[in-house]
């Protein structure tokens, strides 16, 4: 029977490295479903002694489909449609670092009004991209009722961003050199009603999940990040901010027009799962900050460059990081002068971010580890690209 | 004495939750549910592209078979067929010889596919349209059970279109049942 069970789970490639273990207790363990219709999750190989982890591995690879070699099959154009498919909670600022890269390429001067609804809708976007990871993270800890608030407040940004784009996950809206078509004459006054709506719920939010004891024991003092280790990972976004480093894209190399707004850059020194928890519950309010100046501030003028139907950018390269909901975000494009990309090269944050979690989670219990997991906000269409 | 503040906070911890969900469970309902009720935003969905006609002849299309639209589109959804010309020497045959847009003389399509299996609705057919001939539907509800359904011919939608003057949703009910 053991051994049934045993090389059926090591009958792979990635779990051969996994032996059974010199004790009764000890346990191979492979955690998370795999199935092509199950699109975006993670498979986890770990090493159990009773209940505690001794080694986890993640594998990748399941959901790869060649966005890096898919560029070089097409226009530069026709690529677009692809980084909403990378990460589709933050498809915007895919969006963007591909088109911005290509603009800096081309040397397109991107009109001041698209500029401004760029920020307004990428923010927009990484507020319901945190609340998704709100709700579904308690939903991992085993809360079910915050996800159902969370994406009532969602489907209100997704409606807003529909009025704008056409449509509710895949935009494909920021394209080379503007934005796809203007924003609706009420984008305004939605957008401050919605404002004010998420100021209201949040502390709701506050007094329903964060200040509740059972979440604080899930997150206080699991999974400590420390700054170096962090770094050397190449971690980013609101993990590295839940370690005390103050890094954001938007703040430390400004793109599009970031750097023309207010907005906190929130950080905890903790390191644990709960100050990533806070930063990117304090996210959510400077989003709103920073959709609310700029809505108040947009400027009147086209929303497009004029890009040739037949687009064909001078031989070079360049590239453009974006603060995603989930990290720094670089895309990096090389022409060869010609119609399609030679090479384009997506640096996804989600990819450093789960690589920590074979460190932190060596030595907690099951349990903890997916605290850990749900803590780091994967998107595995990101990682595996 | 820490065990009954532990205990303390826990059931402060329940109470502000059971307020929480419990102002909630009174409040107005919010889900739209879906079969019986439909949500009332889709005018501003982008669904798949369709034919615009015409100001003064709403049965023909703008489209001037440049082919354009199938050149930009990231998928190959477009399938338009115009009459190829005659080689020299040669008599025309009857039915013309089909072949894609663009052909010589031909200025309208004799066929628009669009095979909304493969299309990603990113909009690049209808930026890059230099007639401004296509257009985004907002229907959402389209259900098929085979493939061959959802390659939509936008030329007899169009036509449709306009002896209606109501957009018609396709497939219609009775291929879905098939």
């Amino acid at each position: 029977m053991h051994d049934a069970f045993d090389s059926a789970i090591r009958g792979d490639l990635s779990s051969a490295r996994f032996e059974p273990g010199p004790t009764e207790d000890k346990l191979i363990l492979s955690m998370g479903p795999q199935h092509p219709s199950t699109h975006g999750v993670l498979r986890i190989m770990l090493e159990l002694e009773g209940e505690y982890i001794l080694r986890a591995e993640p594998i990748l690879g399941y959901i790869h489909r060649m966005h890096e070699w898919m560029a070089e099959q097409k226009t530069y154009l026709q690529f677009i449609p692809n980084m909403g498919r990378v990460d589709y909670l933050h498809a915007m600022a895919w969006n963007w670092a591909y088109a911005g890269a290509v603009e800096r390429l081309a040397g397109i001067e991107v009109p001041e009004r698209a500029e401004y609804i760029r920020v307004a809708v990428t923010e927009l976007n990484r507020i319901s991209s945190h609340l998704v990871w709100w709700g579904a993270y308690l939903l991992d800890l085993g809360a079910f009722t915050p996800i159902l608030y969370a994406f009532d407040d969602r489907e209100q940004i997704l409606d807003i961003l529909q009025s704008a784009t056409g449509s509710r996950l895949t935009y494909s809206y920021i394209t080379i050199g503007g934005v796809y078509d203007d924003v609706p004459d009420d984008f305004r006054e939605r957008c401050i009603e919605f404002v004010n709506r998420l100021r209201s719920r949040l502390p709701m939010y506050r007094d329903l999940v964060t200040d509740n004891v059972i979440l604080r024991g899930r997150c206080e003092g699991i999974g400590v990040l420390p700054v170096d280790m962090a770094r050397r990972y190449g971690a980013t976004g609101p993990v590295l901010r839940g370690s005390g480093v103050a890094s954001d894209v938007r703040r430390c190399e400004p793109y599009g027009v970031y750097d023309r707004f207010e907005f906190r850059v929130p950080t905890y020194p903790e390191g644990d799962a709960m100050a990533r928890y806070k930063v990117r519950l304090d996210e959510l309010e400077a989003s709103c900050d920073i959709v609310e100046q700029v809505v108040s501030s947009l400027p009147e003028g086209p929303v497009t460059a004029k890009v040739s139907r037949v687009f064909k950018p001078p031989k070079g390269e360049a590239c453009m990081a974006v603060e995603g909901a989930r990290g720094k975000i670089l895309v990096h494009v090389r022409s060869d002068g010609g119609l399609k990309p030679y090479r384009v090269k997506l640096r996804a944050p989600g990819f450093s971010n789960m690589s920590l979690f074979s460190e932190l989670a060596q030595g907690v219990l099951l349990a903890d580890a997916v605290s850990i997991l749900g803590s780091l906000d994967l998107v595995i269409p990101e990682i595996d690209r | 004495m820490k065990r009954i503040k532990k205990a303390f906070t826990g059931l402060k911890s329940l109470a502000v939750g059971l307020g929480v969900t419990g102002r909630a469970f009174y409040a107005k309902n919010v889900t739209v549910i879906y079969p019986k009720e439909e949500v009332d935003n889709l005018a501003s969905y982008r669904g798949h592209v369709e034919l615009v006609g015409k100001e003064d002849a709403p049965d023909v299309p703008k489209c001037v078979a440049c082919g354009s639209c199938a050149k930009a589109c990231p998928s190959n959804a477009f399938t338009i067929l115009c009459p190829v010309p005659p080689k020299e020497g040669e008599a025309a045959s009857d039915p013309p010889v089909m072949g894609p847009a663009p052909q010589r003389g031909a200025k309208t399509p004799s066929k628009f596919i669009l095979d909304f299996s493969l299309c990603s609705l990113c909009g690049q057919c209808v930026k890059t349209c230099p007639t401004k001939g296509l257009r985004f539907s907002n229907d959402p509800y389209l259900v098929s059970f085979t493939r061959e359904d959802l390659k939509l011919d936008l030329l007899a939608r169009l036509h449709s279109q306009a002896a209606n003057s109501q957009p018609v949703p396709v497939p219609d009910t009775e291929s879905v049942d098939k």
